[in-house]
């Protein structure tokens, strides 16, 4: 050893920071709100117990299995809508855009909207949508509508536009990564062969690029499902979500158990979706080799 | 250029009509800020400057504002320094259960924030950390850990590391070795990452809705205001947050740009 050994000490401190803030902070927080699902609620406490209860009322009450089977719906909406509007815009980028410079600006100009505020993306969409709103007002003041459409505001539609405008750069950039990976020789390759474009798409370019599907569709589907904001500012009495059910058990009706028990489920599809992107990833990156 | 055929014209088509979909909202937003009127439609009814001025005699607004720029910097600089070290163990050191720290530390940029809110609130509770900006600061440091341990990872796994070898032969301590080597190569992560931890901070609701006390923060503020119903100010201060994120982008690619 050459360095003295209070250097040594010094390294083991600082090194031990991060991972004792990550282990304190984070890991033993996550665990804690696992073990809360399982206790019970003697209003106005909490006790702690081991029971299945919470999960059993999550799984059973109506009132909880219709809110979660529509987060499930919207956030599904979400990520198709999201793909159907990323991937030909990625595809875009990569191989119709011939020079770099333009390519770049273009990527940045998707990228951009998500460093402006995600609160005032959202709430945007609100005072477009909506009685009054830009939308109705534009479409009345133009002639093409008589009477505003109360079709937009303070629904499902509603809240799907607004999502799928928030996400969907988190569908272009991973699909764009694994576009650009593709050796343009496999392409030529397959122009050279006589194939046309819908085949190569069909037959080299889709299967290529399903890692990047993969992990932007899992990475909209989470963020949507667990999206706190756009339920409140533009759904309505049937645009409830999971995020304002664990609100709601957090706030006004004080049911802490029942709430972790909901986010621990949250966390648990999160996890498992977290495990097939993965498994995505690696077996497209087998497939390129 | 080669002559685009038709379906590459009409993807040129879908792909500006996407575009606008990206950017006609912040428009709306901004051309509204101006709008003479109460109610946010068409046709605008003249220029106005009273919203801003709105903004700036609000001072519950003012001071959500303070707030949320207090708590940004003190996450920003604590993220940093936390999560650069954290790179730095992970990239060099193999320990058990390091493969779940790393993920543990991931977790929070998939993870709905309102999860991760929630099991810190628990935990809080537990410990006696009153909700509080301290508790939101706490919190959003250690939710951010993830956008700098990403980023300063991936700079880390493209530096040469002969040039660390070459340093300790010479002669340089650890110390020495980090502040002259390994610092000024991750430095453009470290400033790309503390850009980004600065704005997700900002702009925060779900971690802060749950730790945080009296005080609170603008996203909050605006989100509380916002279920009551719509005002131009609101208009006038997004817009003007739009204007320094545009700034501050524009900036860090500048920035990014000089370092190569």
């Amino acid at each position: 050893m050459r360095r003295p050994s209070s250097s040594m000490l010094m390294t083991a401190g600082l090194f031990s920071l991060p991972l004792g803030w990550a282990l304190l902070l984070l890991i033993v927080p996550y665990i804690l709100m696992i073990a809360v699902g399982f206790w019970t609620r003697q209003f106005p406490l909490f006790v702690p117990d081991f029971q299945f209860g919470n999960y059993l009322q999550l799984f059973s009450d109506p009132q909880y299995t219709t809110v979660i089977l529509r987060t499930l719906k919207i956030a599904a909406m979400v990520t198709g809508c999201a793909l159907i509007l990323g991937y030909p815009l990625a595809y875009f980028l990569v191989f119709t855009i011939r020079s770099d410079k333009l390519r770049n600006l273009v990527y940045m100009a998707v990228i951009v909207p998500l460093w402006v505020s995600y609160l005032l993306r959202a709430y945007t969409w609100k005072i477009i949508l909506g009685t009054d709103g830009a939308l109705n007002s534009a479409l009345m003041s133009l002639g093409l509508i008589d009477a505003p459409l109360d079709a937009f505001l303070y629904n499902q539609t509603a809240m799907v536009i607004t999502l799928t405008y928030i996400f969907v750069p988190f569908m272009v950039m991973p699909i764009y990564a694994v576009l650009e990976n593709i050796p343009k020789g496999l392409i030529e390759a397959s122009e050279d062969l006589g194939i046309g474009p819908l085949g190569t798409f069909r037959h080299v370019i889709a299967p290529l690029s399903l890692g990047g599907v993969v992990a932007g569709a899992m990475m909209t589907f989470c963020l949507s499902f667990g999206d706190f904001v756009a339920p409140v500012l533009v759904g309505g009495p049937d645009g409830t979500m999971v995020a304002n059910l664990l609100q709601t058990q957090f706030g006004a009706a004080l049911n802490w158990p029942l709430g972790s028990a909901l986010a621990t489920l949250v966390l648990i599809m999160v996890l498992a979706i977290l495990a097939v992107t993965g498994w995505a990833e690696r077996a497209s990156a087998r497939n390129l080799r | 250029m080669k002559q685009l055929l038709w379906w590459q014209k009409g993807m040129v088509g879908f792909v500006f009509g996407v575009l606008a979909f990206l950017y006609l909202p912040i428009v709306v937003l901004i051309v509204f800020s101006f709008n003479d009127s109460k109610v946010t439609s068409f046709p605008l009814a003249g220029f106005t400057w009273h919203w801003y001025q709105a903004v700036f005699a609000n001072a519950q607004m003012l001071t959500a504002l303070k707030n949320s720029l207090i708590v940004a910097v003190c996450a920003t600089g604590l993220t940093l320094t936390i999560g650069t070290l954290a790179a730095l163990v992970l990239d060099r050191h193999d320990f058990p259960g390091k493969g779940l720290f790393r993920n543990a530390i991931l977790l929070p940029l998939s993870l709905p924030g309102l999860v991760t809110g929630i099991a810190m609130l628990n935990f809080y509770k537990q410990i006696g950390i009153p909700q509080s900006l301290t508790a939101v600061v706490i919190g959003h440091a250690t939710a951010l850990l993830g956008v700098v341990v990403s980023q300063v990872m991936a700079r880390l796994a493209k530096t040469d590391h002969r040039l660390l070898e070459a340093s300790a032969d010479l002669g340089a301590g650890p110390v020495e070795t980090f502040f002259r080597v390994t610092l000024p190569s991750i430095r453009p992560a470290i400033l790309g990452a503390g850009l980004l931890s600065f704005t997700l901070s900002f702009d925060e609701i779900p971690v802060t809705y749950f730790l945080t006390g009296r005080d609170i923060t603008l996203p909050i503020y605006i989100y509380s205001t916002l279920r009551r119903g719509i005002t131009p100010e609101i208009n006038a201060i997004g817009s003007m947050i739009v204007l320094v994120s545009l700034l501050l982008i524009v900036l860090s690619v500048g920035l990014l740009r000089d370092r190569k």
